[in-house]
């Protein structure tokens, strides 16, 4: 019989070696999967991991790694110091939308002036946006004990209509013809998050994606408060004889991780995807989560997570219009990913060890 | 605006069928979290019932059957869940979302080929006489069999929680596994029959939809639906009389919505659209004055003491 | 800019090799907005991608990716596709036109074909179909078979394509049936079978015995059989399945033609930017079999409206035609032109409701 001993200290060993093995069988599972739809295994598995970096046109991929990777990022380092002190939010996506229809909603209002002062006031209206977005779980979970779980996942849904209304009425390009969507930030010098060096990738949100990595660090390290974020999580009970204030903890860690979705929203809607419309929002706010627990929630292994996450995201459409693969495959191959990297990850903190069969 | 063209029978009616899919998927998820699990992947398990279900019933000429498939696909898919976080301990959160994910796309995968195709229709409940009967006959008595499959499943699930032992432990074991640990229940064990019944219950859901209510397969049909029977799980504050009220109230403001445009009257569709997840997050907050909470031990990895 | 140079080289350079490698290989890619799944409107074009392979067989390689978001993702998804050398790519759904306008920008040698949009350059033409041509044969069946005097009309989102089509119907339903009355249900979606079927069902429980819908799948067809007597027409794909009953006519995207045609003139060298809005009689919009459902009389003066609109003899939009409010809009046998109807927000006299803002 095996058995599951959990280790007294998280094995180091493991927590360099899990990701390698995760990726080791999610590249024989998904061969697999790939021989199963009849295409060859190994080309399938080398474009969607080596292509991205070291093909022929590498030098347009790696910096659409940045462009894909720095909103998750941003994300999950907000998320994961309320993780650590096991304050649930789960509704990042709302945080994100919200962020970016204030911060849009800031530009647009300046159009046609320009000026130097307007893309910092766009910055900030989207991480107040998506800060005061997290603030109503916060409030309700200060004030009532509220879920917050539950509370910020409802108004991810409440964010994404209002961005549907928005879209459609208020925020909707004049000059559209009639379409739902706001105007191009892009053709507005004044509120485009462009590439601070032509051809890098490197926008705004990739700057602030590395700022937040550190920050985190510095943070968690160095800070008390980092200290306190760590101590509540792991023992509630010692974190208030520390004299640590459970509900300053949950607006500081929900608001942060407002703050830095909102932002994400508003450098993704002023940069790469230009306008407000209905579908802006694909998802990153979710996908951020499972970026925060692959990086253990640690601010380095984030980033390593969420390079490894736009890696296959960017391999995937490669795999897709060049080998005729499916989105489906795709997307039950980052499935499997998510799934080894998970279950491997138990080796981390956990040992299997060998039980003699008792004897009745 | 012709307000008289609503006939309330008739909306009653489809307020029933509307709600049927969501009571499924809630009810099932409902028992998960009651055994201290949060499965975040019924959208998943849902589109995969679709599809299980949608194939079988084609290939077999069997709705029944299909249903059946649907069951054991949602359950078998669950079972990835349950063996992440039961026995690898990892996070429910984050293996609930890759669920869903990965579940969509094994779906479209197996559905290629399937466009188009018209499944076998689904028998329905016709008493003689009684089913032409005005207000009662179309509200009570001339639903496909499904829709009181769910009834009787949600009504089986109130009785087994309020009345046998079995619910008594479920309970335990999601108020505090270690208490029921100690009182030597088999907390994973439960636990994992929970979380198979949710993907049983949530495929189900997703087959009613695509073979039933639409009926056809089309990648990602479910369209949100698992996230609604979650927030639905929290609105009922965990009661299943309260989950069947709730999947009227979902399934009716999207119902009641259609029907008052079709009468001609002018409504903010997108706010209208977001009253159940407002009214939820309201209830949350009564209830957490309430006092009456989540199962204590939702959403934490259970490993038993040595 | 720096990344211009560097891609127009690659593309330089690229071009070249591929001239070398494959003399006679023209590559085109289609960027699409859904899954090839969806059985509406990507699948469509998906049929047609298939439809041009077949045409030239070894000479041209198509390449796709599906399920592309609008936005952020799409102008990569582009980029790679020119990248990976394709000579001529259609972006097909509206929210692309601002990410194939910047790839346009950053390839020139390339052509880059739109669906549904307005922007053009040198390398960009855009192509759209004229629906509101089958509208009108749609209304006309309709306003001549129900007996209910009601129509009940699926409406996806309040934009000018939509709205051009409810006109339409409603134009040709009231001429052949001036009791008609149309009940609107804005679904705010483009695809969501459960929510289409609730539709289908709230119209058809409020006295609608004919549904027109401008939503892709075919749930309120299955509404519609359910409740026996009520008649349907296919949107985007023929949706045979329901044959005879309740589908008694479609519209069909027909994007093979265009397609072919384009990817010919590719070949031929004789590619030139332009903006196309093309309709039956051109072949892209198609209308589906008209079945033994519909009265003899009926299908001939259906067809006979078809044969006038193809010819253009007719058009849908003649005076004397007055809008909503009872303003005037086109005076006697005048026709309306392209620009409002592009940007059309508003609705003819005799429909009731307000358009959503």
């Amino acid at each position: 019989m095996l058995k599951l001993e959990k280790r007294p200290e998280p094995s180091t060993l493991w927590t360099y070696l899990t990701p390698l093995v995760a990726v080791l069988a999610t590249m024989l599972a998904g061969g697999a999967l790939f021989a199963f739809l009849g295409k060859d295994p190994v080309l399938a598995i080398r474009t969607i991991f080596w292509d991205p970096l070291f093909s022929e046109f590498a030098y347009y991929y790696r910096p659409q790694l940045l462009v894909k990777g720095a909103p998750l990022v941003l994300i999950a380092i907000g998320l994961s110091l309320g993780f650590r002190a096991g304050i649930w939010n789960i509704g990042a996506e709302g945080q994100y939308i919200i962020g970016a229809l204030a911060g849009a909603g800031v530009g647009l209002a300046f159009y046609p002036h320009e000026a130097w002062y307007i893309f910092p006031l766009m910055v900030l209206a989207g991480a107040l946006g998506g800060c005061a977005w997290a603030m109503i779980p916060a409030i309700l979970k200060v004030r009532f004990g509220t879920n917050e779980i539950l509370v910020s996942l409802m108004l991810v849904y409440v964010a994404e209509r209002l961005l549907a209304s928005m879209s459609l009425g208020l925020l909707k390009n004049p000059e559209g013809m009639g379409f739902p969507g706001s105007r191009n930030l892009q053709n507005y010098p004044s509120a485009h998050n462009a590439e601070l060096i032509a051809g890098s990738g490197m926008h705004w949100g990739v700057v602030a994606a590395f700022i937040a990595v550190i920050a985190a660090h510095v943070l968690l390290n160095r800070h008390i408060l980092g200290y306190h974020i760590r101590l509540a999580g792991q023992a509630p009970r010692a974190a208030r004889f520390a004299g640590v204030t459970p509900a300053r903890l949950i607006l500081v860690c929900l608001g942060t991780a407002g703050a830095l979705a909102g932002m994400a929203g508003l450098f993704e809607v002023s940069g790469p995807a230009g306008q407000v419309s209905i579908d802006f929002n694909v998802g990153y706010g979710f996908t951020a989560i499972i970026v925060a627990f692959l990086g253990r929630l640690h601010p380095v292994g984030i980033l390593l997570a969420g390079a490894l996450m736009a890696l296959t995201y960017i391999g995937g459409e490669i795999a897709q219009s060049q080998l005729g693969l499916p989105s489906a495959a795709i997307q039950l191959f980052q499935g499997m990913l998510l799934f080894f990297l998970l279950a491997i990850d138990v080796l981390t903190n956990y040992r299997l060890v060998r039980t003699a069969r008792e004897v009745a | 605006m012709d307000l008289g063209a609503i006939d309330p029978a008739l909306l009653l009616a489809s307020l029933m069928v509307a709600a049927t899919p969501l009571l499924l998927a809630a009810v099932g998820e409902l028992v998960v979290e009651r055994a201290g699990v949060l499965n975040l992947g019924v959208e998943g398990m849902m589109i995969t019932g679709a599809i299980c279900g949608f194939i079988v019933a084609v290939q077999s000429g069997s709705p029944l059957l299909g249903m059946a498939a649907a069951a054991a696909g949602g359950a078998g898919l669950s079972m990835l869940f349950a063996l992440l976080t039961q026995f690898a301990l990892a996070n429910q959160v984050a293996s609930g979302l890759s669920l869903t994910l990965f579940g969509l796309g094994l779906s479209a995968l197996m559905g290629q080929g399937y466009q188009g195709v018209k499944p076998p229709p689904f028998p329905r409940l016709d008493v003689a006489l009684l089913s032409d009967l005005p207000l009662v006959g179309p509200v009570l008595l001339s639903h496909d069999l499904m829709v009181y499959f769910g009834l009787i499943i949600c009504a089986v699930v109130w009785a087994m929680l309020k009345y046998t032992r079995a619910g008594l432990i479920l309970r335990a074991v999601g108020e505090n596994h270690d208490a029921a640990h100690a009182l030597g229940y088999n907390v994973v064990g439960i636990r994992i029959l929970a979380i198979m019944f949710g993907g049983a219950c949530a495929g189900l859901g997703g087959a009613y939809i695509s073979l039933i209510r639409v009926p056809q397969w089309t990648e990602g049909m479910t369209a949100g639906i698992g996230w609604i029977a979650l927030a639905l799980v929290v609105f009922a504050s965990w009661k299943p009389g309260r989950v069947l009220l709730g999947a009227y109230l979902f399934g009716g403001v999207s119902v009641i919505q259609l029907n008052l445009q079709a009468a001609g009257v002018a409504i903010p569709v997108e706010y209208l659209a977001m009253s159940p997840y407002l009214i939820t997050i309201l209830v949350l907050v009564i209830m957490s004055a309430d006092r009456s909470r989540a199962p204590g031990s939702l959403g934490r990895p259970f490993h038993a003491p040595s | 800019m720096k990344l211009h140079n560097i891609l127009t080289t690659a593309v330089a350079a690229l071009g070249l090799a591929t001239a070398a490698m494959a003399q006679d290989k023209t590559k085109v890619g289609f960027i699409y907005v859904g899954p090839i799944g969806d059985g509406g409107w990507t699948y469509e074009h998906d049929k047609a991608r298939l439809a041009v392979e077949e045409h030239f067989g070894d000479k041209v390689e198509t390449i796709y990716q599906e399920s592309v978001p609008e936005g952020t993702d799409a102008e990569r998804a582009i980029t790679q596709m020119a990248l990976q050398g394709a000579d001529l790519i259609f972006t097909t759904s509206f929210g692309f036109m601002d990410p194939t306008v910047a790839a346009a920008k950053k390839f020139p040698n390339v052509k880059f074909e739109h669906a549904t949009g307005y922007k053009t350059a040198p390398n960009l033409s855009t192509y759209s179909a004229r629906f509101y041509e089958g509208r009108a044969i749609q209304g006309h069946i309709a306003g001549r078979m129900t007996e209910s005097n009601t129509i009940g009309y699926i409406a996806s989102y309040p934009i000018p394509e939509v709205i051009r089509g409810i006109n339409s119907a409603f134009i040709h339903a009231r001429k052949a049936n001036p009791d008609v009355q149309f009940k609107i249900i804005w679904a705010y979606t483009w695809f969501d079978p459960a929510k289409e079927a609730d539709a289908a069902q709230a119209l058809i429980e409020q006295g609608a015995d004919v549904i027109l819908q401008h939503t892709d799948s075919t749930a309120p067809q299955a509404a519609a059989e359910k409740a026996g007597d009520v008649i349907t027409f296919g949107q985007a794909s023929d949706m045979a399945e329901y044959k005879p009953m309740p589908r008694v006519s479609s519209i069909i995207d027909n994007w093979a033609p265009y397609y072919i045609a384009r990817t010919q003139a590719v070949i031929d060298g004789t590619w030139e930017s332009q903006q196309v809005w093309h309709g039956i009689g051109e072949g892209m919009v198609g209308i589906g079999e008209i079945t033994d459902a519909v009265p003899d009389d009926v299908k001939a003066e259906a067809l006979a409206l078809k044969d006038a609109i193809a010819s253009g003899d007719y058009h849908p939009f003649t005076g004397p035609l007055k809008k909503q409010d009872g303003s005037d809009w086109l005076s006697e046998s005048e026709v309306a032109d392209d620009g409002t109807l592009l940007g059309m927000d508003f609705y003819v006299e005799g429909l009731t409701g307000e358009i959503p803002q």
